[in-house]
C-alpha cells in the first residue's frame, strides 16, 4: 500500500514537474480560463447579468480545470511514446494504472490554478466579489472535483494504451463537455436528452459543488456525486488499462510512435 | 516558375504528410468537431446571457475558424518542419520564402474555407441562423478575404518559428487574442476602449463585421469599405512577415538554432 502511495506521489510530482516545464501546457493552464471568463463576463455584463458573474467566473474556472485534465490526459501517453518510454512503464512490476493515477492527478492539480487565477481575475478587472457562503465544503470540494476529474482523465488516456490516434479524438472533447457540464450557460437551456450525458461528467458536479459551496446552497450532494463518479471512473479505468494493455501487447503496438 | 512549382508541390506534399500522422477517419470528425461545439457552446452562452442573436454567434466563429486555419496553418508547417528535422534541409534549399510557406499554408486554408460553411451549416441545422440565399456568394467572399490577411498574420507568427522553439504557444496565444479582440463572440462596443482601438489593427475584425452586415442584408456593396480595410491590414502583416522571416532566418543560422526543440 505504502508503495502504492510512493509511487503516486512521485508521478503526481514527476507530471507536475514535466508540465511546468512545456510552454503549452504553462500557456493551457494560464490563459485559457482568463480568456474565456473575460469573454463570459462580458457576455453577462452586456446582458444586464452583473448578479451572475460569480457563477460564470466558477464555471470558468472549471474551464481550465478541464482543459488541463485532457490535455494531460493526451499528452502523457503520447508523449511516454515519443520517447520511447511507455513499454519499460508498462513493462515495470508496478501496475500502469497506479502510474497513471499520480500523473492524471497532477494535470488536474495544476487546473487548480485556474480556479485561483480566474476567481482573482474577475475580482481585479471585473469586481466579482469572493465571498464563500461554506469554507469548510469548498475546502473538500475541490479536492472531491480534482480527483474526480483526475480519473475521468484516466478513463481517457488509457484508450491512448491501444489507439495512437486516441489524442486527437480526446482533444475534441474540450468545448462538448465545457457545454455539456454547463459551465458558462445553465445545462436547462440543452436539449433534454444532453442531461443524463451531463449528470456522468465529472466537471458537472464539480461545478454544482464548488458553486454551491461558493454562492450558496447545499454542496453535500454534489461533493458525493464527485466522489461516487470517481469510483466508477476507477472500476472502468481498471477494465481499459488491463484490457487495453493486454491487446496492444498481442498487437506489438506499444512501441509505435 | 519554379516558386510556382515550390507553392503548389510543396503545399500538396506537406498537406498529405498530415494524413500520414493522422488517419483520415480521426482527421475528419477532430476537423468538424471542434467548429461544431465552438458555435453551439458561444451560441449557448449567447442565449443565456441574452446578448446578440444566434446569427451573431454562428457568423463570428464561422468566419473565425477559416481565418485560424491560416493563422495555425503557417505556425504548424514552421513548427512541423523543425519538430520532425527537416527545417534546416528546407532552408538550405533555394526556394523562395514566400513560396515555401504560404504554400504550404494553401491547403489548410482550403480546408478551413470547407469548415467555416460546414460552421454555417451547423448554425442553419441546429440554431437560429437561415441567411438568404442570395447573400451566401457574398458572405463566401469576406471568408476568402479574411482568411487571406489572417493568413498574412500567421506568416508573423510562424516567422518567429525560425528561431524559437515554442511556436505553437505563440500561434495559440494569437489564436486566443483574436478570439477576445476581434469581435468574434463579444460585440466590439462591450469590449473597453482600448481593445477596440486595438482590434482595428488585427485581422478577423473587420471581415466578421462585413459578414455579418451580408447576413443583416447589406449588399456587397455596403461591405466594400470593411472588406478594403481587412485587405490593408492583411498586406500590411504580409509586408512585416516577410521582414521578419528573412530576419529570423539569418539569426536562427547564425545562433544555429534550427535543429532545437
Amino acid at each position: 500500500m505504502l508503495r502504492t502511495l510512493r509511487v503516486i506521489r512521485l508521478g503526481w510530482l514527476l507530471q507536475l514537474k514535466t508540465m511546468l516545464r512545456s510552454g503549452f501546457d504553462v500557456m493551457t493552464a494560464v490563459f485559457t480560463p482568463i480568456l474565456y471568463a473575460s469573454i463570459a463576463f462580458f457576455l453577462y455584463r452586456r446582458g444586464g447579468q452583473e448578479e451572475t458573474l460569480l457563477w460564470v467566473s466558477l464555471g470558468a474556472a472549471f474551464m481550465g480545470l478541464w482543459s488541463a485534465t485532457l490535455w494531460g490526459a493526451g499528452n502523457t501517453i503520447q508523449r511516454q511514446r515519443s520517447q520511447q518510454t511507455l513499454e519499460h512503464a508498462i513493462a515495470s512490476p508496478t501496475p500502469f494504472l497506479v502510474t497513471l493515477i499520480g500523473t492524471s492527478v497532477a494535470s488536474s492539480t495544476l487546473g487548480i490554478y485556474s480556479l485561483a487565477a480566474t476567481l482573482a481575475w474577475g475580482r481585479l478587472m471585473f469586481g466579482v466579489p469572493i465571498d464563500l457562503a461554506h469554507p469548510f465544503l469548498f475546502a473538500l470540494a475541490v479536492p472531491a472535483a480534482v480527483v474526480s476529474l483526475g480519473l475521468l482523465g484516466i478513463v481517457m488516456a488509457s484508450t491512448l494504451i491501444l489507439y495512437r490516434y486516441a489524442w486527437a479524438l480526446a482533444n475534441t472533447l474540450e468545448y462538448p463537455i465545457w457545454l455539456a457540464a454547463g459551465l458558462l450557460a445553465p445545462i436547462a437551456l440543452l436539449p433534454d436528452w444532453v442531461r443524463p450525458l451531463s449528470w456522468a461528467l465529472a466537471p458537472t458536479w464539480g461545478v454544482r459543488a464548488v458553486r454551491e459551496s461558493v454562492i450558496g446552497g447545499d454542496p453535500l450532494f454534489a461533493i458525493g456525486m464527485c466522489l461516487g463518479l470517481a469510483v466508477v471512473y476507477l472500476v472502468v479505468a481498471t477494465f481499459f488499462v488491463e484490457n487495453f494493455e493486454r491487446l496492444a501487447r498481442k498487437q506489438a503496438t506499444l512501441s509505435l510512435t | 516558375m519554379n516558386a510556382v512549382r515550390v507553392f503548389f508541390l510543396g503545399g500538396a506534399v506537406s498537406y498529405r504528410a498530415l494524413f500520414n500522422w493522422m488517419q483520415p477517419v480521426v482527421y475528419v470528425p477532430t476537423m468538424l468537431a471542434g467548429p461544431l461545439f465552438q458555435i453551439l457552446l458561444f451560441a449557448y452562452v449567447g442565449r443565456a446571457s441574452g446578448v446578440e442573436s444566434d446569427a451573431f454567434f454562428v457568423v463570428g466563429n464561422a468566419v473565425q475558424v477559416a481565418a485560424m486555419a491560416g493563422v495555425f496553418g503557417v505556425a504548424m508547417t514552421i513548427g512541423g518542419e523543425r519538430w520532425t528535422q527537416t527545417l534546416s534541409l528546407v532552408l538550405v534549399s533555394p526556394a523562395n520564402r514566400l513560396a515555401l510557406f504560404l504554400g504550404r499554408a494553401l491547403p489548410l486554408i482550403v480546408n478551413g474555407f470547407i469548415l467555416s460553411w460546414f460552421g454555417f451549416a451547423v448554425g442553419w441545422a441546429f440554431l437560429d441562423f437561415d441567411p438568404a440565399a442570395r447573400s451566401l456568394p457574398a458572405l463566401a467572399l469576406c471568408v476568402a478575404t479574411t482568411a487571406a490577411s489572417c493568413t498574412a498574420f500567421g506568416l508573423v507568427i510562424g516567422s518567429f518559428g525560425l528561431y524559437a522553439r515554442e511556436i505553437f504557444v505563440a500561434a495559440n496565444l494569437a489564436y486566443m487574442g483574436l478570439l477576445i479582440f476581434c469581435g468574434v463572440n463579444v460585440p466590439l462596443d462591450a469590449l473597453p476602449q482600448w481593445m477596440e482601438a486595438v482590434s482595428r489593427g488585427l485581422p478577423l475584425t473587420h471581415g466578421i463585421e462585413a459578414a455579418r452586415s451580408i447576413v443583416g442584408g447589406a449588399a456587397i456593396s455596403d461591405v466594400g469599405g470593411l472588406l478594403a480595410r481587412e485587405l490593408a491590414v492583411g498586406a500590411a502583416y504580409a509586408a512585416a512577415a516577410y521582414v521578419l522571416l528573412r530576419a529570423f532566418e539569418a539569426l536562427g543560422r547564425r545562433k544555429a538554432s534550427f535543429e532545437t526543440y
